[in-house]
């Protein structure tokens, strides 16, 4: 149990690290950005509490919005994130969630991406919809969105593959 | 009273989720305002201690093109200095001297996101308060918009909220430099009024202005790519291509007007009246 609370905290430090001094500073074609740090609601335990999940990504949100000079809207998205977690799982996970031993990594692949992909869709579409704040920009926030949404995706994917837990 | 708080542990979820975005949202419109204080800038102990080692290693990897640059400003200088009419007779007196400029480095550099902050390894203990102008050799880069004790966060050129006094080269016609937030090579100078004949031709320099307190005229900005009018037909939108290259940011200078308290004060009186 303690292992899994040092397995947590190491993870949300090295994310942010990650985040705020790698994945910022890439500008892929000149602006695109991956945010990974949202990897850390992909690997959370299914069954911990809920409360403690949404308190703990505002924390994350706002660790990497001290570094990135953006106010607080990494926090207002990944809390945003957090909260639509569960309807996520469900939608994607099923009657599988009802299991008491119900792990993510038990899950088949495509149920693993999808989780990470609308998790990562709902993230971006809260963190640049209150970045560009006008719907006069609507096409530029749906770009921002699908290019760095795309990014986000791909770096994550490969994060999970390297850091994951391994299969039981 | 049992019934609400029965509400509260069951939405409690909701409600945390709720009160966080609200606090979000809060900070977020209160630190967009101009020049209120933006409490939370990555120019705090924390992030500044980090980015400082962390640009302490990588600063080797282009001390090259860092060089190149600083010989190719002290080229500049030195032309400057041996074609002037006459050999300086009299000592300078540091006292005397209106823009005091002090040398600092770059640590986090920020030029994609609609409004780019970037963070400078001086602070309020170099003297570097809000206001002060920061360049670098080949030109002008942004405002200290809140200073650590160790370090500064700069409202960079490329920022929704950019607005700086800028002219043409010898002449006397200014506007205002704003971002469009669309190309991170390219601002935009505004308001400066249609004229006949065109004061300008796409390849003209633009400098910053007489009209500003934070910076010493003519520093250079960039150069025209392109002149359009606007929708009524009255007033000039000018692309600017800057000098700076905003990817690549090392070593920058930071001004202090000394007259700019006075400049300052008497607005204020003459505002009051």
């Amino acid at each position: 149990m303690t292992d899994n609370y040092i397995l947590g905290a190491l993870r949300f430090i090295g994310l942010v690290l990650a985040q705020v001094l790698i994945f910022n500073h890439l500008n892929i074609l000149g602006s695109i950005n991956p945010m990974v740090y949202i990897l850390l609601l992909f690997w959370y335990p299914v069954q911990e509490n809920r409360t403690a999940l949404i308190a703990i990504s505002f924390a994350l949100g706002f660790a990497v919005d001290l570094f990135s000079d953006t106010m607080a809207l990494h926090s207002a998205a990944s809390i945003t994130a957090a909260f639509f977690r569960f309807p996520i799982m469900r939608f994607v996970f099923g009657v599988n969630l009802e299991f008491q031993n119900f792990r993510i990594s038990g899950a088949t692949r495509v149920q693993q991406l999808s989780f990470l992909a609308l998790l990562i869709g709902v993230h971006h579409l809260a963190f640049f919809s209150l970045e560009i704040f006008s719907l006069s920009n609507l096409l530029l926030i749906l770009k921002r969105i699908v290019l760095t949404g795309i990014s986000s995706f791909i770096f994550s994917m490969l994060l999970a593959a390297l850091f994951s837990k391994r299969r039981a | 009273m049992q019934r609400i708080i029965n509400f509260i542990l069951r939405n409690k979820n909701t409600l945390l989720y709720a009160l966080l975005l609200l606090i979000s949202l809060f900070l977020t419109i209160q630190n967009n305002d101009y020049h209120r204080a933006r409490y939370f800038t990555s120019a705090n102990w924390l992030s500044g201690t980090i980015y400082n080692s962390y640009s302490g290693v990588t600063q080797y990897f282009d001390l090259k093109a860092q060089r190149d640059a600083l010989l190719e400003e002290n080229k500049r200088l030195q032309e400057q200095l041996y074609n002037r009419p006459q050999a300086y007779a009299v000592e300078m007196d540091t006292s005397s001297l209106d823009y005091v400029v002090l040398p600092g480095r770059v640590i986090k550099n920020s030029y994609a996101s609609p409004d780019n902050y970037i963070t400078i390894n001086r602070g309020s203990r170099d003297s570097v308060v809000q206001d002060m102008g920061v360049i670098t050799s080949r030109g002008i880069l942004g405002i200290v918009e809140r200073s650590s004790s160790n370090f500064a966060s700069v409202q960079s050129v490329l920022n929704s909220k950019s607005n700086i006094n800028a002219k043409i080269l010898h002449t006397d016609y200014f506007g205002s430099l704003t971002w469009d937030q669309q190309d991170f090579r390219l601002v935009q100078l505004e308001d400066i009024p249609r004229l006949t004949p065109d004061p300008m031709k796409v390849g003209d320099t633009i400098v910053t202005g007489a009209m500003s307190s934070i910076f010493p005229e003519n520093i250079p900005i960039g150069t025209i790519v392109k002149i359009e009018l606007n929708q009524a037909g009255s007033l000039y939108e000018i692309d600017v291509r800057l000098f700076n290259d905003m990817t690549n940011l090392g070593q920058v200078y930071i001004i202090r007007n000394r007259k700019r308290p006075e400049i300052l004060n008497l607005e204020n009186e003459t505002s009051d009246d």
